[in-house]
């Protein structure tokens, strides 16, 4: 069976967008001849020349703010952080200028960058390599923030990004670069657009990135107990989707977000609120949160305690007030 | 020529490049006829860097091997460089403070860190494995250039407390592109800080070579901007890196302000044990700086000296292997790590919601031993 994976196809997305647009420029740290430590840029250049995949001095400040200034000279630059805690020398320029640009300006300027970014954990990587930072993003106006879960989704959503007149954010889960499917690349729904990736009927689990897959999992475990879960992976974090996601806890009426990062004032906490406000008299239970702890990102022989796990969401799943009662009913979850 | 004359004596220039390299030492390991600018060091400190270079190189085999049988997660050696590591180490006194990168593992060996702890940070147990107050070494820094602002920082501050502590900050050519570089060594500058900036050129960050690292004439010049004194030496000379680093630090203890040492040397190895080298750089390359071998080049001096022979080399060799084997039976044997310090270290005292947090965990693990 030919299969692919996310990192193929995301190679396969700058390929494509190299292509179709002569102004789509690659560039970064070891991103040339190394082809990225991730191999996301194998072979661009060889394949398109030095003049549109480049290595950088090394400089995640001078990358993005190098890339603010070639927007303005009309390129649209796909720039590559190494981790995710290396782009904080970058946060300057991304939360100052690469987010307020087109708003300072009034639209008079605008800055089309893609910002791939791996990131999260589960890959057993030593510090600063494991950040979750999607919230700090998620909180500045002016960028759009997704991150895909599916090979499939890997190739749609990096496409698009290339082609928003708005910077994008792009979250490249680590742990499922290597991951395969046998797919068409090509299809998918756009940026803004939640998936349903489960049908179920008693409760909703709203995840993203690599939590998407610990949502499923769970939902099929759940389901072995009798509990019928819809899973829904977000995609995309700014624009949020509330059309999917309140569609669906309207339906169920129970909902648990599950996420990677920290869960104290994260992206999961954004969602609760958000269906607590649009689904008040559609609920059976409290919104729930599965995430990690609060703490730094451990190292790789504690990880595994951080990372929400299926039995963590399981657990929780079993916290969604099934035996509605009068005195139970709004108790909180311990 | 600038409008304004300097205020005062400008005395960065007492240790400006020149445009080569200081070298004693040619690649066959023969005194060169280059005038020598700094003292050569004594006899014994030779013998004792030798040593020390001996011991780190064993240190750095056996931790590539542990890396292979997955007793680490990750080990970036630093082969080829122990010169640089061992000098940079050997100029401090041990109330100085050094900041290393992740790949400084044998300056912390040669600061005489417990091995197993040393590598407990890239054994994935906890993010520094050693205590850094005790031994005045902070923990091995991974984000690039962000330790050298702390180092001058600490030399300013310890200096302003009336100490003669000096700082010792390692980082590679590629760190020298950010801009945390170029920030501390302008703090460094203006607040005069005793800090020593040793840059270890070893040709490339992680793929990327020099050449597009950086237009400079040598990274050491990098310095006269900042108006702090700088020197290029020959990385892989350990007599020459030993007689540069005791002068930085005499002069940099003395009040004059900071220096940048860049060492040319060469990384051997791969960038990590994750890496694939062979994508960026080729056989010959690695080959010819394979006969620049920093211990070759010593232990042939010391041997002409009179300084070295085989009753000794065969001690040494016994030394190392023994220290070598204690390394691998400590990194075998069973280190449990406890899931409560995930919580313990958070805040001085855990926040409410950290201790809730500790008590799931608690609570689960109590699940999973009911269940076998
Ligand atoms: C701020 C930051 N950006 C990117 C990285 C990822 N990274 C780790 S090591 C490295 C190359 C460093 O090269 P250099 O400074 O020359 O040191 P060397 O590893 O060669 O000793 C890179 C890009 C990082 N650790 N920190």
């Amino acid at each position: 069976m030919p299969t692919i994976t996310m990192a193929q196809a995301l190679n396969t997305a700058l390929r494509d967008a190299l292509t179709a647009d002569e102004n789509v420029v690659v560039f970064g740290e070891d991103v040339g001849a190394l082809g990225g430590v991730f191999r996301v840029t194998d072979g661009l250049t060889s394949d398109f020349g030095e003049d549109r995949c480049f290595d950088t001095p090394l400089a995640e400040s001078g990358i993005v703010g190098f890339a603010v200034g070639m927007a303005m000279a009309g390129f649209r630059p796909v720039v590559e952080m190494q981790f995710d805690a290396f782009a904080y020398p970058a946060f300057e320029q991304i939360v100052s200028h690469v987010a307020k640009i087109r708003n300072r300006t009034k639209g008079a300027l605008s800055v089309p960058i893609v910002i791939r970014v791996p990131f999260a954990g589960g890959i057993g990587g030593v510090e600063h390599h494991c950040d979750s930072s999607e919230a700090y993003y998620a909180q500045t106006p002016g960028l759009k923030v997704v991150a895909p879960s599916t090979v499939s989704d890997a190739y749609t959503l990096l496409r698009e990004a290339i082609d928003d007149p708005d910077p994008v954010i792009f979250l490249e889960p680590k742990r499922l670069y290597f991951s395969r499917a046998d797919v068409e690349l090509g299809a998918g729904p756009p940026i803004g657009k939640a998936a349903v990736r489960r049908q179920g009927r008693d409760a909703t689990i709203v995840a993203y990135g690599p939590s998407a897959s610990v949502a499923l999992e769970t939902a099929e475990a759940a389901a072995a107990e009798g509990r019928d879960l819809e899973v829904i992976d977000l995609r995309s974090i700014v624009p949020f989707d509330d059309e999917t996601v309140m569609a669906s806890v309207r339906k169920t009426g129970r909902c648990i977000v599950v996420q990677e990062a920290q869960g104290f004032a994260g992206v999961g906490a954004e969602v609760a609120a958000r269906v607590q406000e649009r689904c008040f008299h559609y609920l059976h239970a409290p919104v729930l949160r599965v995430s990690g702890f609060d703490i730094p990102y451990p190292p790789p022989k504690l990880e595994r305690f951080h990372l929400p796990s299926v039995d963590r969401v399981l657990d929780s799943v079993e916290r969604l007030q099934w035996n509605d009662t009068a005195d139970t009913r709004w108790a909180v979850p311990v | 020529m600038t409008l304004m004359e300097p205020v005062g004596a400008p005395q960065y220039q007492k240790f400006l490049p020149a445009d080569h390299a200081v070298q004693y030492l040619d690649t066959a390991g023969e005194l060169t006829e280059s005038e020598a600018r700094y003292p050569r060091p004594s006899d014994d400190r030779l013998v004792e860097m030798y040593r020390n270079m001996f011991l780190g190189r064993r240190f750095d085999q056996q931790a590539t091997a542990l890396t292979k049988q997955g007793r680490l997660a990750v080990y970036p050696s630093a082969r080829g460089q122990d010169a640089c590591q061992i000098a940079g180490a050997m100029c401090l006194r041990p109330t100085d403070w050094m900041f290393p990168t992740y790949r400084d593992s044998m300056a912390l060996m040669a600061r005489g860190i417990d091995q197993v702890e040393l590598l407990g940070m890239l054994a994935g147990e906890w993010h520094c494995g050693y205590d850094p107050a005790r031994y005045r070494s902070a923990p091995q820094c991974t984000p690039l250039a962000t330790q050298l602002l702390h180092a001058a920082g600490v030399a300013y501050g310890e200096n302003r407390k009336g100490r003669d502590t000096i700082a010792l900050a390692f980082c590679g050519d590629g760190a020298t592109s950010e801009g945390d570089f170029h920030e501390a060594l302008n703090f460094a500058g203006v607040f005069k800080a005793p800090v020593i900036f040793l840059v270890q050129n070893n040709g490339f960050a992680i793929s990327v070579p020099i050449a597009k690292q950086s237009a400079a004439p040598s990274l050491a010049h990098k310095g006269v901007g900042y108006g702090i004194g700088s020197e290029q030496v020959d990385g892989n000379d350990p007599v020459a890196m030993l007689a540069v680093m005791d002068e930085a630090a005499r002069f940099v203890r003395a009040g004059n302000g900071p220096v940048i040492v860049e060492a040319q040397t060469y990384r051997i190895d791969a960038h990590t044990n994750a890496d694939d080298p062979t994508r960026y750089r080729d056989a010959g390359e690695v080959e010819k700086w394979l006969g620049r071998d920093p211990l070759a080049r010593l232990e042939k001096y010391l041997r002409e000296k009179g300084l070295f022979d085989d009753d000794a080399a065969a001690a040494l060799a016994a030394e190392a292997e023994a220290s070598a084997s204690a390394l691998r039976e400590g990194m075998n044997a069973e280190r449990p790590a406890d899931p409560t310090d995930l919580f313990r270290y958070v805040f001085a005292e855990p926040t409410p919601q950290l201790r809730e947090q500790q008590a799931q965990v608690e609570a689960e693990l109590a699940a999973e031993s009911e269940e076998h």
